[in-house]
């Protein structure tokens, strides 16, 4: 199960790891947060509006998870911006609520600390908290995404997930959220194409997923 | 420019804009009003230079101005005057009434993100 708050973390922060359990035939159950309401990114040039952003982006997270195999999302409507704001505890127990249906076995999410925007941190540490409140035999393994230049405060990753093998498939959900790639991935094309060591950083970036434990269930 | 169905904005003409504007004076309106850096801004991602993420909105203030102006030669700037205070935009390079009738302003930097909205509408926005 992956918990996540914003359409496009799913991939960009999961892609890989999504991609290849489904390659394995493992069922994936992705849990977004809020539609991504807030975001600055329109397109390149822009398409979208404020007000037309969040149907847009639930359209591209639909075809995201198509393009990553899952057939399973569960959209929790909550808002862009606000998750840190709401009543922790409700947030917990409607993660919670989830985790008691599906019974993963595995939970992928941001790390509540060592993950930037505030709507990693705050759907992180809500995971983590649901995830505790199981008795110990029914907790699922968590592991968490971290990045950032607070990066600089973890040790290694416990885990560092080779996407190689489903890099084009991962790549290609992450064009399918237009509206937020468009630009970044034009900008990081120009820079690459003058850059061989940028071009072969960003690859290894894109292909590795590290990912830290909370718990190893 | 349209895609798919999905309405996009056009650049700001004053007198259009001016305008549009109008029917909003001396009535109760629904306002967003929003400026934003990125969360972001504070790292150094792809080389840029880390700054403060700043950002502030209001989504659906209930207000009632007496006067609107657009005024500026792009960006734009737009103020209305209220009995008791201001209400105030910087940056705005684009508009469109969308398909719900509601008037959206919005300012985009070159790589064509958001930096500062105000929108008005007769009817709550959406939450």
């Amino acid at each position: 199960m992956v918990i996540l708050p914003h359409p496009d973390d799913e991939t960009l922060a999961c892609g890989g790891s999504i991609a290849l359990h489904r390659k394995a035939g493992t069922p994936v159950t992705v849990v977004c947060g809020t539609l991504g309401e807030m975001g600055r990114n329109m397109g390149k040039p822009p398409f979208a509006t404020r007000e037309s952003l969040p149907a847009l982006r639930e359209k591209e997270l639909r075809e995201a998870c198509a393009l990553l195999g899952v057939t399973d999302l569960r959209l929790m409507g909550l808002r862009d911006k606000t998750v840190e704001f709401v009543d922790p505890e409700w947030l917990a127990g409607r993660i919670r609520a989830y985790l008691e249906e599906v019974e993963p076995s595995l939970v992928l999410t941001y790390h509540p600390l060592y993950s930037v925007h505030p709507d990693h941190m705050a759907m992180g540490a809500a995971v983590v908290r649901a995830v505790d409140s199981l008795p110990p035999e029914a907790r699922p393994a968590v592991h968490m995404r971290a990045f950032g230049s607070g990066l600089i405060n973890l040790g290694p990753p416990d885990l560092a997930v080779d996407c190689a093998p489903v890099l084009e498939r991962k790549m290609a959900a992450a064009a399918a959220h237009r509206s937020q790639t468009q630009g970044m991935f034009a900008r990081m094309e120009a820079k690459a194409a003058e850059d061989p060591a940028f071009r072969e950083q960003q690859l290894k970036q894109r292909s590795i997923e590290n990912y830290w434990f909370h718990a190893k269930g | 420019m349209a895609f798919g169905g999905i309405y996009a904005m056009k650049p700001i003409a004053l007198s259009e804009v001016q305008a549009a504007l109008q029917p909003y004076v001396d009535r109760e309106v629904y306002l967003h009003l929003e400026t934003t850096n990125g969360a972001y801004a504070a790292e150094n991602l792809q080389g840029q230079a880390p700054t403060m993420a700043v950002c502030a909105y209001i989504r659906n203030a209930r207000v009632r101005f007496h006067r609107a102006v657009i005024a500026g030669a792009g960006p734009f700037r737009a103020g209305l005057q209220m009995e008791i205070g201001w209400i105030y935009a910087e940056g705005l390079t684009d508009w469109e009434i969308d398909e719900h009738g509601r008037l959206l302003l919005a300012g985009h930097d070159v790589e064509g993100r958001l930096a500062v909205a105000l929108e008005l509408s007769f009817t709550p926005f959406h939450v």
